[in-house]
């Protein structure tokens, strides 16, 4: 188990470097100077200058390369060329509504996916298993803005039991935030949600016609225990795999949910760095996604090896 | 005294039906054989015993194990009994037991789940059982995993599970089919043993004459789901009374005709050759660790000769199939088709044509989306021909393995085992090879069909002078189609020579091992015909 998990720190750190110099070369190419684009078309030469040599734009590739991976390091991501604030400060503001909301939409739509799954599985081919399919058939397809319109003019307008927007912050008390959290994380949860029971049923229906499954039933198992203690875990590998996904997915994916709601998260901010040229808010704010999704990855990886012996044996 | 009585079993499934009215009696302490070929219902009569049959399933009748009628139970019922009263095992260990769980946990579910233990007990109970099967603690302790053990120790896993209650009954479903020989001698020793010591009824479902000649006290044969004939075993083996009986006989015991057609000119020249693996690093960084799977192998294939390769589970001999059709490279030594060297990666098509393969699995190797028409025109890309010839090259082929013309136009799904390994023979022949590889080719038919394949196959072999080099590990098979014999061990070849001398007079250990772990049917008890 030890060597397993160093050698996935290994390729987790090669990942992040890979990552970081792929992010780097990308900006660099980018066209439009965020210097001339602050001054705005009319600025003077000179002037633009003395701002690129400010914002260090000037360096070599490699030394402005090094400058950002170690500011990072250090925790420093830079000064936002648009907002005049470091960019952590940015960053971990609208992480403070990302994060708890990406939480909050992943144990929702497991804890739903997760038991429905196994119930439809058991109940192949009958009225459960029907509803069930038809049910998360119309989850993956109904566009999430619209159901979260959807919710805001009934939990919202209609019978106020949560508010239709905005984020009062923490400082105002837990009780409050969760219930600005809580339609946004029901419209992304119901979209993964439906795909997690799809995958959820099948994996455990492929696990059901296994050998061992027809073992555990000839040592008396009923056919409820033989799903509970020999098909779950089993059928959980591919269903870990579809959650890493799916958590990188919601950290930056909810940048259309954040609008609906006026959640001033993740997504939104790098939106607003796109189109105001605010290369280092961008560069950051993706570098931090993608580490986000190679970490979440590296603990998929831990988690398989916690579910599958035979992983732990091989590395 | 009879434990299990079995009256008038009937199974359909979906209105078609299966078993028609099965009737049979088992004595405790004894061992009732039940042979017959895929498909005449043997498992499904097993299945139907334990309340196990699939969806759409109804049966009827009366099966009596001590008293109770395990047909009229309920599924609530039957969970109590099964494990309990009755034990099964199945034909495939490698899967038959659950990859995420040690084997202790798997053992003592079965007397959790019953009540007949506490948790802590029933890890000492289930140390004591797979000490029973031969575990002994020191190498298996119970937090080993399946993946850890070959398939002979799982299978005994498995009877450890199915004994963990002493149930009065035992059902093994072909519980040696997947093994070695050498293993199979092994595990039927132990059955016997239970049976024997621990007073079990064991119910012993397989298509292998030889296994219950060795081991039942009473046989049935069965025929698409009738018994047609029972009787004690020795009884039965000498009368073979019923017409089916004496033709599953026959089959068993078939030597097809064979021209000698075998020159002393070389075809495959095999020399020294030696291929190794990498194996996963120990350390981070460092060398890993290399395995020699097969260590200097040297032999020549003859034309028109029929070669046998024997040998169990592991020995190399896939390996050494995978280089010689130059699918693999090898680490040491030469391989020559006709002279020509044969090397992975710097294979001309020509020089593929020469030589074709059939597999073991007439199921998974074949395209279910083609029909047999392209799947056996195929190898044309090897050695292109114009698209008419192309045709009735395909149809002759199709009628040389004993199909028709217009199965061209049928999908593979529409034929059966054998007549897809037909068409595998035909696919091979198509661009007139002078070498056909045959790995395990017979070894997933049954005995009456894989009859008229080796038929086929020595028929075929005088009318085209071709080459055989015929991989497998059943010895019968080899014997009855081979003229000369390699024996592998360990990745060396330890024996070789002319396949009666070999059999007759072995001298490598290894060579006599083998021979004597092979179930034969004693010979006395099949005197009167053409049989042996």
């Amino acid at each position: 188990m030890l060597r397993y998990t160093l050698s996935r720190l290994v390729s987790l750190g090669l990942s992040l470097v890979v990552a970081s110099l792929v992010i780097f070369a990308v900006i660099e190419v980018i066209p439009g100077d965020p210097a001339s684009f602050m001054l705005g078309m009319n600025a003077a030469d000179d002037t633009v200058a003395a701002l690129r040599e400010q914002l260090g734009l000037n360096g070599t590739l490699a030394e402005r390369y090094l400058a950002w991976v170690g500011g990072m390091l250090l925790g420093d991501f830079g000064v936002s060329y648009t907002y005049r604030v470091p960019v952590a400060d940015l960053i971990a503001a609208r992480m403070q509504v990302s994060v708890p909301l990406t939480v909050y939409a992943l144990v929702l739509s497991t804890s739903i996916a997760i038991p429905v799954g196994l119930i439809a599985a058991a109940r192949q081919g009958k009225a459960t298993d029907l509803a069930v399919m038809a049910t998360t058939q119309m989850g993956v397809a109904v566009p999430n803005f619209w159901f979260a319109m959807i919710l805001v003019l009934i939990f919202a307008v209609n019978l106020r039991w949560f508010p239709s927007g905005g984020f009062p912050g923490w400082d105002k008390g837990v009780w409050l935030n969760l219930k600005a959290l809580t339609l946004p994380a029901i419209a992304l949860a119901l979209p993964q949600a439906s795909i997690l029971a799809r995958v959820m049923r099948s994996s455990v229906l492929e696990t059901l016609s296994q050998d061992y499954i027809r073992t555990a039933r000839a040592k008396g198992l009923t056919r409820t225990q033989a799903v509970l203690r020999h098909a779950f875990r089993n059928a959980l590998i591919p269903v870990l795999t579809i959650l890493g996904l799916q958590f990188s997915f919601l950290l930056a994916g909810a940048i259309i949910i954040e609008n609906v709601f006026f959640l001033p998260g993740l997504g939104r901010l790098i939106f607003q760095g796109i189109t105001q040229r605010d290369l280092i808010v961008v560069e950051s704010v993706v570098m931090l996604l993608v580490g986000a999704v190679i970490v979440v990855n590296f603990l998929v990886d831990l988690a398989y090896a916690a579910v599958d012996p035979r992983l732990r044996a091989r590395a | 005294m009879s434990l299990l009585k079995v009256e008038n079993l009937s199974l359909s499934i979906h209105g078609t039906p299966i078993l028609h009215g099965v009737s049979f009696e088992m004595a405790p302490g004894r061992v009732f054989g039940l042979v017959g070929e895929s498909g005449s219902g043997k498992s499904l009569t097993a299945f139907s015993l334990m309340g196990l049959v699939p969806g759409g399933a109804r049966v009827a009748g009366r099966a009596v194990l001590a008293g109770t009628d395990l047909l009229a139970q309920t599924e609530a019922q039957m969970c109590a009994i099964r494990g309990r009263d009755v034990g099964l095992i199945f034909q495939e260990p490698m899967t038959a037991l659950n990859p995420v769980q040690c084997i202790g946990d798997q053992v003592a579910e079965a007397l959790v789940i019953h009540g007949a233990a506490t948790r802590d007990k029933a890890a000492g109970i289930a140390r004591e059982r797979l000490n029973r099967v031969g575990l002994t603690e020191d190498r298996f302790p119970l937090t080993r995993f399946p993946h850890e053990l070959s398939g002979g120790q799982r299978q005994r896993v498995c009877i450890a599970m199915a004994i963990a209650l002493r149930p009065k009954l035992l059902i093994a479903d072909e519980p040696t089919t997947a093994l070695d020989v050498t293993t199979q001698a092994q595990i039927l020793d132990l059955l016997r043993g239970l049976v024997a010591e621990d007073g079990m009824g064991l119910l012993l479902i397989t298509h292998d004459l030889a296994v219950v000649s060795g081991v039942a006290d009473h046989v049935a044969v069965m025929q698409a789901g009738r018994l047609v004939e029972e009787g004690p075993t020795e009884a039965l083996f000498r009368e073979r009374r019923h017409d089916y009986t004496r033709r599953l006989f026959a089959a068993s015991a078939h030597h097809p005709e064979r021209a000698a057609i075998a020159t002393d000119t070389p075809l495959l020249q095999v020399q020294d050759v030696r291929r190794s693996y990498a194996l996963p690093r120990k350390a981070l960084l460092g060398p890993a660790p290399r395995v020699e799977a097969v260590k200097g192998v040297s032999f020549t294939l003859n034309r028109g000769e029929s070669l046998g390769l024997v040998g169990e589970s592991g020995c190399g001999k896939s390996t050494l199939t995978r280089a010689i059709l130059g699918l693999e490279p090898v680490q040491g030594g030469s391989i020559r088709l006709d002279g020509v060297p044969v090397q992975a990666g710097a294979m001309t098509d020509a020089l593929r044509a020469q030589m074709q393969v059939v597999f073991q699995d007439p199921y998974g190797s074949f395209n279910p989306r083609w029909k047999v028409g392209r799947l056996v025109a195929e190898p044309f890309h090897l050695a292109p021909a114009p698209q008419a010839e192309q045709r009735d090259r395909v149809a002759a082929a199709l009628e040389e393995v004993g199909l028709t013309r217009d199965d061209m136009e049928k999908y593979i799904h529409e034929f059966s085992g054998g007549q897809r390994q037909r068409i595998a023979i035909a696919r091979a022949l198509i661009v007139r090879p002078k070498l056909i590889v045959l790995d395990e080719a017979v070894s997933a038919l049954d005995v009456r069909v894989r009859a008229q394949i080796l038929d086929l196959l020595a028929a075929l072999q005088a009318s085209h002078g071709l080459s055989y080099l015929f991989i497998s590990h059943d010895l019968h098979v080899v014997r009855a189609i081979t003229d000369r014999v390699l024996v592998m061990q360990a990745g060396q070849i330890v024996e070789q020579g002319a396949t009666d001398t070999v059999f007759s007079a072995p001298q490598h250990p290894y060579t006599r091992q083998l021979i004597a772990a092979t179930p034969v049917i004693p010979t006395d008890w099949m005197t009167d015909d053409a049989l042996v």
